[in-house]
Parts: structure tokens; C-alpha cells; sequence
């Protein structure tokens, strides 16, 4: 079973959700916790990893080979993303702006526009002593966040089998990397906070897992702080609200120390167990 | 007219609470940019009327004439988004989610069946706010592509209105990540705030986009907030600052007062109390003081 752990907004609880989750269902399944933020990853900042296995990701772009070139322009003209240009009477290519569609290079009659390999990030498989953790990292500099995600879902698929519970820390926001990590999702987790910010970022999520007719519900972190308009939108939609975790300033001095949550409090421990039912009577639903 | 843009890497530093306060500081002065177009919330705070909003299009979508399909699969072949779905009679059809808009599949197309059409990715506006200042804010449509495109609009019709109404400063609320969005709201930034917390991810996150912010060779001071909730890693914070001569702004406490104000749909800074309003001036009259030398010393 795959769930994904998003949210409209940053800062929410993703990862502390994930991470705490990882662990707590691990004590009684087999769990393999994905981080997808790979602009931002941080749940390794909360486990204790050894690593098993790292390799390099590459995005596949057209490197011009001037010696078989006749200036034709077709691949110029075949790039919809302007990353290739002819300047004077040479081509140039600007692998930021580059998609891996390879249209300039299969079109180009001569082929002087071979794809070559660049590395866009990092793939790590780790262990912790009770789950399996990937971490993918794009390098600072590169923009396209979507290649390297779909690279790290392959690779998840290929390595663990569905008898896994897989989970998915992904990024924040609305737009292609979140609708990249989650489209595959058997059900989704958003996590939010009770706050005008928290709701309005909430309510983008929603609409975008109910784009991509998504099965889902919604964690209250922080719960205590600003107000129950949260809890009023949800219960006017019908939307199940999974848990709510509390709000206090012991629990974000164990954050920002990079502990898990729940081992130490048993008001934690309380609301993951409220998420791990509802997810796992699903996954039983769905055998 | 300067450029200011504040990122954290992080979500959830406090951003946008921190931008609408110097905002409602510089007043006037300022002209605000919301960038963080994939899950915009400034307008929560500063509640600007829109005078003008238009749909943003940006790159393209493939659609497949039903009638002038083959079904010889030319289109599927050479996809590499998996964007072309066939189903159990044959028919091709676009999933829209998957397509990229790089257009390889219409010119393959041996009868023509494929056109691309414009992709409607969201709505900008022109707004005021009840600081009768001027905001740019704006939508990215559900799953788009190309915020980067989007934010790099919203940066440019902040910059026309600054120029064209002579305001001295353009606040602009980057998003989070080090991603594209982010990438375009640095460039032709003159000054980035980062804004951070004592947080192990906190840290971690500051250092990635200080990276970024390292490439496009930019002077950038921090703000870090809730700087008493860990003071070791404050500590830890301030080292790193020092050692990449990061102006070190000033330090908020962790004051849940930022949440109250925001709850009620205000700045913080319009709260009655304020010891936190103070640092916030000070951050201000520090960040136009800082951007205005620097461009003493480049002109």
C-alpha cells in the first residue's frame, strides 16, 4: 500500500509525520519511508540511518556534436522549451531549461544531437534498525525537481515488493512535484495546521487531491493553536479528520532536536495510532 | 527601485508573516510581490482588492483529433511522459497530468491529428492592499507546470508598477524549496532575506538555499525565528552565518503571538505589544539601509 504525507502549505508537519509514522507502523509491518521533498529533504535529519546502497540520478540531455551538424535548424525549431538555440553557425544548449524529450535529438536528420547523461541528484537507500528509508537530493542549481522524483518511485517499485506499507514524504505545495508523489498514491495524508494560512493552503490540497480523484483525509497538527475553521470546512465536505496532534512547545523542542515524537509522548503516540487504524483497515478493505 | 526576496528553504519559518510585516512597515515605499504561487497566503494579511487579474498561459498541451486519429501510434512511441494513454479499443487520447507540452508527439503525427494548444497554468492580479500599496499576487492553476514562468511575471509587473508609481522598494515572499519558483524570484533580486528556525531541518534547509542564493552571487542578510526555542542550534545557525558572511538580521523569539495575529488576518506588527514590532522595524530600516549602500557601491 502507498500513502502519501503532503500539504498545501510548508512547515506543517510532513515530515514529522512521516518519520514518526515510519516508525510507529514498522513495529508491526514491514515499511519503507520515501523521502520525495528532494529540493528540501529532511527526514533523515530524524532517523538514524546507516546506508546501504547510493547511486546517481541523471536527466538525459543532447549534447551537439558540431562535426556532424549542417545548421538545418530542425532542432531548434522541434524544441518547444527554447533550450536549444542556433547562434550564428553554432548550437547551443541549455540543459536547465531542457524537459528530456528528445525531440531535437531523434528529429535531427544528421544526428548531431545525441542525449548524454547529467547527474540532477542523488539516491540514497538507508537503513534504520526497524524500517528501509530512500532519500533522493537534487543538486542546488538544478530546477526540474519531477524527473528525479519519477526516478525514485522506479526505483521504490522495482526494490520493494507490495506487501510493504510505502510512504512518501512529499514536497509542499500544489504544482508538479506534489501531483508527482502523490499521483500514484493509494490514499493520501494532508497534513495542516488551524490557521487562516494552514486553511487556505489546505483547501488547494484538497481540490487537487480531489482533481486526481485521490482518496485522502487530513491531520490536524498543532491543534490548540488559532481556530476550528479547519474542523468546520472538513465536516461541511464530509472529509475524515485523521488526527489531531497538539499543539506545544515540548514537541517543537524535540523537533528542532531531530527527535521522533512519539516514544516520549504518549499524546503522540495516541494520534498516530488513530492514523496507523484507519490506514491499515483500509489496506485490509483492499486485499 | 531594489529588489528584496525572502526564502527559507524550510516551509513554515514564517515567511510570509515576516514579508507582510515589513510590508506594512515600508507602506508606501513598497510595492509587494507574492511568489509563493503555489500556495499563496499573503493576501490573507494584507486582504488587497484586485483591479485587475488576467489567465497566464504558458507552454503548451498536446490534444488528439478523435476523427483524424489512425490509431498507428506514432504519438505513444515517441513520448517519454507516459502521456499518451491507449485504451482497450485503440484510442489514443492525452493524460493531461503526464503531458509536458514538448510537442514531439504533433510533429511525428503522420495525418495531423495532434495540435497544441496554449495551457491556461493560473490567474495573476494587480491588487491593492489596505495599505493602499500595490500587490502583485497570483494562482498557480492545480498541478501546473512552469511556476517558474509565473513568478518571473509576477516579479516584472511588480517592477512596471514600482517604476511607474516611483516606489523605492519591491518586497517579494519567495517560495519554498530551491527549486524553480525559487530560481526565478532571485533573479535581478538585489537583497535576499532568510528567514530560518533552530530546527535541525531548519539548518539544513538554510544551508541548500544559501547555496542557491551563493550562485546567483547575491548579498543576503537572516532573520531566525523562534531563536530561543533551541539555543544551540541558534548558536549553531549564527557560526554558519559568520562563516558565510551572512548578515545576521536579528533573532525572534518563539511567540505565538505571530499565530494570534494571523488568526485575527493581521500582521504582527499591528498588535498592541511589541517588543517583536521593534525588532521588526529595526530589520526593516536595517535591510533599506543595507540595499541602498549596495547600490552605492556598484553605480
Amino acid at each position: 500500500m502507498k500513502i502519501a504525507i503532503a500539504s498545501g502549505k510548508g512547515g506543517t508537519g510532513k515530515t514529522t509525520l512521516s518519520t514518526n509514522l515510519a516508525s510507529y507502523l514498522a513495529e508491526s509491518h514491514k515499511v519503507v519511508l520515501t523521502d520525495l521533498d528532494v529540493e528540501e529533504p529532511n527526514s533523515a535529519l530524524f532517523l538514524k540511518t546507516e546506508l546501504y546502497y547510493q547511486e546517481d540520478k541523471f536527466k538525459m540531455i543532447p549534447q551537439w556534436v558540431e562535426d556532424k551538424c549542417t545548421l538545418c535548424g530542425i532542432c531548434q525549431k522541434s524544441c518547444n522549451y527554447h533550450a536549444v538555440i542556433q547562434i550564428m553557425d553554432s548550437i547551443m544548449v541549455f540543459p536547465e531549461l531542457c524537459h528530456s524529450c528528445y525531440a531535437c535529438s531523434e528529429l535531427c536528420p544528421e544526428d548531431a544531437l545525441p542525449m548524454i547523461p547529467k547527474k540532477m541528484g542523488e539516491l540514497k537507500h538507508m537503513k534504520t534498525d526497524q524500517f528501509d528509508f530512500v532519500e533522493s537530493r537534487l543538486i542546488i542549481g538544478e530546477e526540474q525537481a519531477v524527473p528525479l522524483i519519477k526516478q525514485s518511485l522506479e526505483y521504490i517499485d522495482a526494490k520493494f515488493s507490495s506487501d510493504y506499507i510505502k510512504l512518501y514524504d512529499s514536497p509542499p505545495g500544489t504544482s508538479c512535484p506534489v501531483i508527482e508523489a502523490t499521483k500514484d498514491a493509494d490514499f493520501v495524508i494532508l497534513i495542516t495546521e488551524p490557521t487562516p494560512f494552514g486553511l487556505n493552503d489546505v483547501i488547494l490540497a484538497i481540490e487537487t487531491m480531489q482533481e486526481l480523484k485521490k482518496d485522502f483525509g487530513v491531520v490536524i497538527n498543532r491543534y490548540g493553536i488559532g481556530n476550528d475553521d479547519i474542523i468546520d470546512y472538513c465536516n461541511d465536505k464530509k472529509i475524515p479528520i485523521l488526527a489531531k496532534i497538539p499543539n506545544s512547545r515540548e514537541i517543537a523542542i524535540l523537533y528542532s532536536r531531530g527527535e521522533l515524537l512519539y516514544k516520549k509522548l504518549p499524546e503522540v503516540k495516541q494520534e498516530l495510532e488513530h492514523i496507523a487504524d484507519y490506514i491499515l483497515t483500509k489496506k485490509e478493505a483492499a486485499i | 527601485m531594489k529588489e528584496i526576496v525572502v526564502i527559507s528553504g524550510k516551509g513554515g519559518t514564517g515567511k510570509t508573516s515576516i514579508t507582510a510585516s515589513l510590508a506594512v512597515l515600508g507602506g508606501r515605499d513598497v510595492v509587494v510581490a507574492d511568489c509563493d504561487v503555489d500556495a499563496a497566503d499573503m493576501h490573507i494579511l494584507l486582504q488587497p482588492k484586485n483591479l485587475k487579474s488576467e489567465d497566464f498561459y504558458s507552454g503548451e498541451l498536446a490534444v488528439i483529433d478523435q476523427d483524424a486519429c489512425t490509431q498507428c501510434g506514432k504519438c505513444f512511441d515517441v513520448c517519454r511522459f507516459d502521456a499518451v494513454d491507449v485504451n482497450e479499443e485503440g484510442v489514443h487520447d492525452i493524460n493531461e497530468l503526464s503531458c509536458e507540452g514538448c510537442g514531439y508527439c504533433a510533429r511525428v503525427c503522420p495525418v495531423n491529428a495532434i495540435t497544441n494548444i496554449p495551457l491556461n497554468v493560473g490567474k495573476w492580479h494587480i491588487a491593492n492592499t489596505r495599505f493602499d500599496q500595490p500587490m502583485v499576487h497570483a494562482k498557480l492553476g492545480i498541478g501546473a507546470d512552469n511556476s517558474g514562468k509565473l513568478v518571473a511575471h509576477v516579479k516584472n509587473m511588480a517592477k512596471e508598477i514600482a517604476e511607474q508609481y516611483n516606489r523605492n522598494y519591491i518586497l517579494v515572499d519567495g517560495s519554498p524549496g530551491v527549486g524553480c519558483p525559487v530560481v526565478s524570484s532571485l533573479s535581478g533580486a538585489h537583497f535576499v532575506v532568510l528567514v530560518t528556525e533552530p530546527t535541525v531541518s531548519g539548518l539544513h534547509d538554510l544551508k541548500r538555499v544559501y547555496e542557491l542564493v551563493n550562485k546567483f552571487h547575491l548579498p543576503a542578510g537572516c532573520i531566525i525565528n523562534k531563536a530561543d526555542l533551541n539555543p544551540d542550534k541558534t548558536q549553531e545557525i549564527l557560526d554558519f552565518l559568520k562563516e558565510e558572511e551572512i548578515i545576521h538580521l536579528a533573532n525572534l523569539p518563539y511567540d505565538e503571538s505571530f499565530t494570534i495575529a494571523m488568526t485575527d488576518c493581521k500582521t504582527i506588527v499591528e498588535m498592541d505589544d511589541s517588543k517583536i514590532k521593534k525588532i521588526l522595524t529595526e530589520i526593516w530600516e536595517e535591510v533599506k539601509q543595507i540595499v541602498n549602500s549596495v547600490s552605492k557601491k556598484t553605480t
